[in-house]
């Protein structure tokens, strides 16, 4: 009896690697799926939190993947590792702060280390050649080969025949005339690829899989980083960064103002560890403060708030003023004119 | 057979699942596991986790503030 080879598939949740996981597993492949969660990853849940995306599915789409393939997958959190990728990227950045092609050298090498430690027999991934400006470019995907330390036997089912042999393609573990030749940034031959599989509701094709890519949340990471004078950020920060109305009056503090019901009763699960605001008097938002904001700093912000609340066109509005440890404590504030709120505020 | 718990309140999706998942591994076969969260998404990834894995949900509860998901171990 012949041996069933291994191999780990590197699952984004993405139309890519749901169909170069599916070649594999036509070719009589035993794949598991490898999903590594870097703390910036895009899913519908983030969206979840707020009510007017309740329409939306709010499923993972690498579970799902992973479902539709009738495969295992394994979610590995590389949230601490992958600081050191995105702050100091050998290779640089992307149009905003993505550290595309560290990112997946890392995520490869990470897969190497996976397939070492379970005894399976190679890796493969989604990658186009072509598709991606920075990360899926001809000339630099034998640099993923080679710094990530995979060799010959990393395999890209989608595009192999554009790209040299592999360990299991020269073995005869695969058979390389059934893999693809895909290239460029035309979707077309994907799209007939998951008709022929029968995938029809699949992530949407292209989709950005990563807030680093996302101009607005790169803008607040880097705001966070020269407020606080350093390249650093713990779980809680890029968590934060995803939701709410962010506004910075003074450099030393910001605020993070719910945008909505959902919004607020999330941010609530945080006002043990920040400083917070509630509107009292009137509807309004739940406002956490980050960073070391005074009494005085406090009350200006309560004005900022009350701007958000209901009470906006009122001359007093009552709010809750809870710094970290201490008895909360009620102020009534004329709420700042839409003119006051300075449009350089909002980060 | 045991009874276990995690709370994985605050937390967004996927990191309620990668505790459930690294707590599972953790566990014996037949034993519970009762997990607290907050985000919406695990109504649906939790689920969707322990159908791929070939364990039980055997219960989902839903208040104003938790969602509590409890999974029977089947390793």
């Amino acid at each position: 009896m012949s041996k069933q080879y291994k191999a780990a598939a590197l699952i984004s949740g993405g139309l890519d690697s749901l169909l170069a996981a599916k070649v594999m597993l036509e070719q009589g492949i035993h794949v598991e799926g490898i999903n590594f969660f870097t703390g910036f990853c895009v899913e519908g849940h983030t969206a979840a939190i707020r009510k007017k995306h309740q329409d939306k599915p709010k499923r993972n789409n690498a579970l799902w993947s992973a479902e539709q393939l009738g495969i295992k997958l394994h979610i590995i959190d590389i949230v601490e590792e992958y600081k050191d990728v995105l702050i100091n990227p050998k290779h640089g950045y992307g149009a905003n702060m993505n550290p595309c092609l560290d990112c997946k050298i890392f995520m490869v090498k990470k897969a190497k280390q996976w397939i070492e430690e379970n005894d399976f027999d190679f890796i493969i991934t989604g990658e186009v050649m072509g598709q991606r400006p920075m990360s899926q470019r001809k000339e630099v995907m034998p640099v993923v080969v080679n710094e990530s330390g995979a060799g010959d036997i990393l395999l890209r089912p989608l595009c192999a025949k554009n790209l040299p042999k592999t360990r299991p393609e020269i073995e005869g573990w695969v058979d390389r005339d059934k893999l693809l030749a895909f290239h460029g940034r035309n979707r077309k031959p994907q799209m007939a690829l998951a008709k022929e599989f029968g995938f029809e509701d699949y992530a949407a094709p292209a989709g950005g899989c990563c807030f680093l890519t996302d101009e607005n949340y790169a803008t607040k990471l880097v705001d966070l980083w020269q407020a606080r004078s350093t390249r650093d950020y713990e779980m809680d920060d890029i968590m934060l960064l995803k939701i709410g109305r962010h506004l910075r009056p003074k450099p030393y503090f910001k605020l993070i103002i719910g945008r909505e019901e959902g919004e607020n009763k999330f941010m609530q699960g945080y006002s043990k560890l920040y400083s917070h605001i509630k509107t009292v008097s009137h509807a309004g938002p739940l406002c956490l403060i980050d960073g070391p904001a005074d009494k005085a700093d406090l009350e200006y912000a309560a004005q900022i708030v009350a701007r958000y609340s209901q009470g906006k066109n009122q001359d007093a509005v009552t709010l809750s003023i809870s710094r970290v440890g201490e008895e909360p404590y009620e102020v009534t504030v004329k709420p700042l004119t839409a003119d006051e709120v300075k449009q350089e505020w909002h980060v | 057979m045991s009874e276990h718990s995690l709370d994985a309140r605050r937390l967004l999706c996927p990191m309620p699942v990668i505790r459930t998942q690294n707590k599972v591994n953790e566990l014996l076969n037949g034993d519970t596991l009762v997990v607290t969260c907050t985000d919406p998404g695990v109504i649906n990834d939790i689920p969707a986790w322990c159908r791929i894995n070939g364990h039980e949900i055997i219960g989902t509860e839903q208040n104003d503030d938790d969602i509590i998901i409890k999974i029977k171990v089947k390793h």
